[in-house]
């Protein structure tokens, strides 16, 4: 193959890492920004949503984007309760204060971790994708589930903006980012915002994960990587910056392939979490974030 | 001799005819509670003392741990030198890593700490050739021999052990009644008010960094020395995760709680792990309702309640 | 004797972004005597002290000390060169004692590297200084214990703690009662009789009757300075401050 189309098939392998990247950096980030907390428990979240996309899929039968679409919207649902949960039962009683949070969120990723552990085991299971066709390119043929990700993915990050820029809901949340007590004041009630904040952030990366998991499979161990590159995103697009996080997805998963071709895979991670380090300490807002207020 | 000292001094004394008294199993279990107490002891300097939370100690147990392990798989070295590596290793790292970390305070921090001991661990992945990566290697019985006698027996074993932990125990000890674990203390209550009082509260962090880095070499090299066995996983974040909840449920900021919390999360681990793979559960839990009903641990509450002589 | 300068500021500024809250000021200052620094909120008050105790950085100009160029050093070298600052917003270390508090401050200049002094003769200078202040009776109480006006105190007694040449005191008699700031009078000239003191104060009363001099800036810059009845009389100042 040319060095074209093999850049071709590279890229579009990049835009679909990207695309669920983006999405999963997009909840961290809304978590982040709103609720000035860091949350260590999200890969885990993205895990649980793979691991019941596999449950949802394999109780309904018949065709295949039956069960999908079933755990489109039951595995963010149920994530999202039980993100909402631990917010009331633990975040809240820790007055988001956030170095405890981040001990509390590592607690929780042990929780969450070993509870898939003992109830879904440790094997790697597959998802039937929903749709099954190849588009044909004159070089070579590629599977349209994974264009459809990709489109899945924009629609919803586009869902999402809409949400944040035209709602009230949206607006409330903005109101709470900019200065809670103000909000408070405006009776904006900045308790519930703040679950529902956290429940979206969690929703974000299950459906990042309902979208991967008919290409990679689900496993107990699945969190750990989306997790550490959702930071990435999320540090070098700027903390809290929501454009600036879709931007550094985009820019991260796409590289993410083409940098492996040139250096191993791991000396690309060793390269991406010291880029993360030298960010923080010299440019703490992020390579693409505006100064923060 | 204060109580203080006095207590401290007991427990070593407690611990050497434990000696004599533990069944083979418990006997073993306690050689290895006591060096990792020592990891922990180290991080309560930094986390306890300074109040600077780190994710990334395992950066420095592994320093030692490779330091020693690569030095006797590779460079045939005794023993001792390779403690000494360990120790030379730990605090270098922790050195080089705070001149950068230390820029920034809080959850930044945390962050920037996880993120250079990730990178540490990839890098460990990353030389498998001479690291052998997750699988490990075991260190040769000739590299694990102290004056003669052979580190892989139990007895004398036990008492590597007793030493390393003796010599960290007894250090966190004079650093916590010294000049500069007060400017720690102060370090940790008001960092802007520390520094109006004449402090360099950037290099008093540094040192207090060094130091936990030294100890945590130690450790990690006593451990590679006594155990023979040298592993990423020893690296990777599990490690700098477990020491931060050894401190919070012994106490943080008391000499003592750090060895408390590692005796009791290594039994609860060890008896949960009987009846379940999901053990690390336990950990989470811990964690949550540490963090949330419990924060200054046992001896920390125990010094708030009824002995605030405790140090 | 003429007249030694302790401090002197050179064209110094502070920009914040847009905003220049401290505006090319020059500053003289002699050793031993009371300076009231006066203003309306927002004129840069607290910023000029900030960059004269090495808190914040100067966007331009140099700081003076003793006949030293400080501007490039660091806060924690400037306290030991002898300028000691107390907050405004009360800064103790609240979960210790007063004691502890004020051995901090004593231990800094009794250190030699990183090894202390020896316990007692730091127990005795930090008593002597909680002497100083009315507090000696009270060492082992928890400082966040105290009352807002012992805090005040316990405030004043660490910076004194640090024997300094220069104290900077930032509204300390904010949220006093009379007989606290009184008493508080009386300290600072007390204090006044060895080491020179650098007063930001709001309460006319206070400032009327303890400086020797006062300074009063406006947006950053200096507006006037001379001695109180001076500056009681001075027109613009009435317009500008006393709300004339």
């Amino acid at each position: 193959m040319d060095l074209g189309p093999y850049l071709m098939l590279a890229s579009l392998e990049g835009a679909v890492g990207a695309a669920v990247l983006a999405l999963t950096a997009l909840g961290l980030s809304l978590v982040f920004g709103v609720m000035r907390i860091v949350n260590v428990a999200h890969g885990e979240f993205y895990m649980l949503g793979a691991v019941l996309a596999w449950w949802v899929t394999s109780m309904i039968g018949g065709h295949p984007a039956l069960g999908f679409v079933a755990a489109m919207v039951v595995a963010p649902l149920v994530v999202g309760l039980i993100a909402a949960a631990a917010e009331r039962l633990v975040l809240r009683r820790l007055n988001y204060d956030p170095e405890a949070t981040i001990v509390a969120t590592i607690g929780l990723l042990y929780v969450i971790q070993q509870l898939a552990l003992s109830t879904y085991g440790a094997d790697a299971r597959p998802v039937p994708a929903p749709i099954d066709f190849r588009i044909q390119f004159p070089w070579f043929g590629y599977s349209g589930y994974k264009l459809c990700v990709i489109v899945a993915s924009a629609a919803l990050m586009l869902g999402v903006w809409l949400v944040l820029t035209r709602t009230r809901a949206g607006l409330m949340m903005r109101a709470t980012q900019y200065d809670p007590e103000t909000a408070r004041a405006f009776a904006i009630p900045v308790g519930r915002v703040y679950a529902g904040v956290f429940a979206a952030g969690a929703m974000l990366a299950a459906l990042g994960a309902v979208l991967i998991v008919p290409i990679q499979q689900a496993h107990y161990l699945m969190g750990h990587d989306p997790l550490l590159l959702s930071f990435i995103v999320v540090i070098i697009g700027g903390l809290g910056s929501l454009r600036g996080t879709v931007l550094a997805a985009v820019i991260i998963g796409m590289s993410d392939g083409i940098i492996s071709v040139f250096f191993s895979p791991t000396l690309a991670k060793i390269l991406a979490t010291l880029l993360v380090a030298f960010v923080l300490v010299w440019r703490p807002t992020g390579l693409f974030g505006a100064r923060a207020a | 001799m204060s109580r203080a000292v006095g207590l401290h001094l007991g427990l070593l004394a407690a611990l050497a005819a434990a000696q004599f008294l533990l069944p083979d199993y418990h006997h073993g279990n306690l050689a290895r509670i006591m060096v990792l107490a020592a990891f922990a002891s180290a991080y309560n300097i930094t986390f306890g003392y300074a109040g600077m939370l780190s994710l990334g100690h395992a950066m420095f147990f592994g320093a030692g741990l490779y330091a020693a392990g690569l030095a006797a798989e590779f460079g045939g070295t005794a023993a001792p030198l390779g403690l000494v590596l360990g120790v030379l290793a730990g605090a270098i790292v922790a050195t080089v890593v705070g001149l950068l970390a230390l820029r920034t305070t809080g959850v930044s921090f945390m962050i920037v700490t996880l993120m250079f001991a990730q990178a540490g661990f990839l890098t460990v992945l990353y030389f498998g050739e001479f690291t052998r990566g997750d699988e490990g290697f075991v260190l040769a019985p000739a590299a694990r021999t102290v004056l003669g006698l052979s580190l892989a027996d139990p007895a004398t074993r036990y008492w590597a052990a007793l030493c390393v932990f003796g010599a960290v125990m007894l250090g966190s000890l004079a650093l916590a009644r010294s000049a500069f674990g007060r400017v720690l203390a102060a370090i940790r209550e008001n960092e802007e008010r520390t520094r109006m009082l004449g402090y360099d509260v950037f290099r008093a962090k540094l040192m207090a960094l060094a130091v936990s880095g030294a100890m945590a070499g130690a450790a990690g090299a006593a451990y590679a020395l006594l155990f023979g066995y040298v592993g990423a996983t020893f690296a990777s974040i599990q490690y700098s995760i477990l020491p931060l909840l050894w401190v919070l449920m012994g106490g943080a900021a008391t000499v003592l709680g750090p060895f408390l919390g590692t005796l009791l999360m290594f039994y609860l681990i060890d008896i949960s792990s009987s009846f379940t793979t999901a053990h690390m559960m336990i950990v989470g839990f811990a964690l949550i309702g540490l963090i949330l009903f419990f924060p200054k641990g046992i001896l920390g509450t125990l010094r708030e309640r009824a002995a605030p002589w405790l140090p | 004797m003429a007249a030694v300068t302790l401090l002197e500021t050179h064209g110094l500024t502070r920009r914040f972004g847009g905003l220049t809250a401290v505006d090319g000021v020059e500053f003289r200052l002699q050793e031993g005597e009371i300076r009231a620094l006066i203003g309306p909120n927002g004129a840069g008050k607290t910023t000029f002290v900030s960059l004269i105790s090495g808190r914040l950085r100067p966007t331009a100009g140099r700081v003076i000390f003793a006949g030293e160029d400080v501007t490039r050093l660091p806060a924690h070298a400037r306290v030991m060169r002898g300028i000691a600052y107390t907050f405004q917003i009360t800064s103790v270390f609240a979960r210790m004692t007063l004691l502890d508090n004020v051995r901090l401050a004593v231990q800094r200049r009794m250190m030699q590297g990183w090894r202390g002094p020896d316990a007692a003769a730091l127990d005795a200078a930090a008593m002597a200084v909680l002497d100083r202040v009315g507090l000696a009776a009270r060492a082992t109480e928890t400082a966040g214990n105290l009352s807002y006006g012992h805090q005040r105190l316990l405030e004043v007694a660490m910076g004194l703690g640090l024997s300094p040449r220069l104290l900077i005191l930032d509204e300390p008699t904010q949220g006093l009662s009379d007989a606290e700031i009184a008493s508080f009078t009386a300290l600072v000239r007390e204090i006044a009789r060895e080491a020179t003191v650098l007063l930001i104060e709001h309460n006319m009363g206070v400032v009327m009757d303890l400086a020797d001099r006062i300074t009063v800036m406006e947006r950053g810059q200096i507006l006037a300075e001379g001695p109180p009845a001076a500056i009681r009389a001075d027109a613009e100042v009435q317009r500008a401050y006393l709300g004339g």
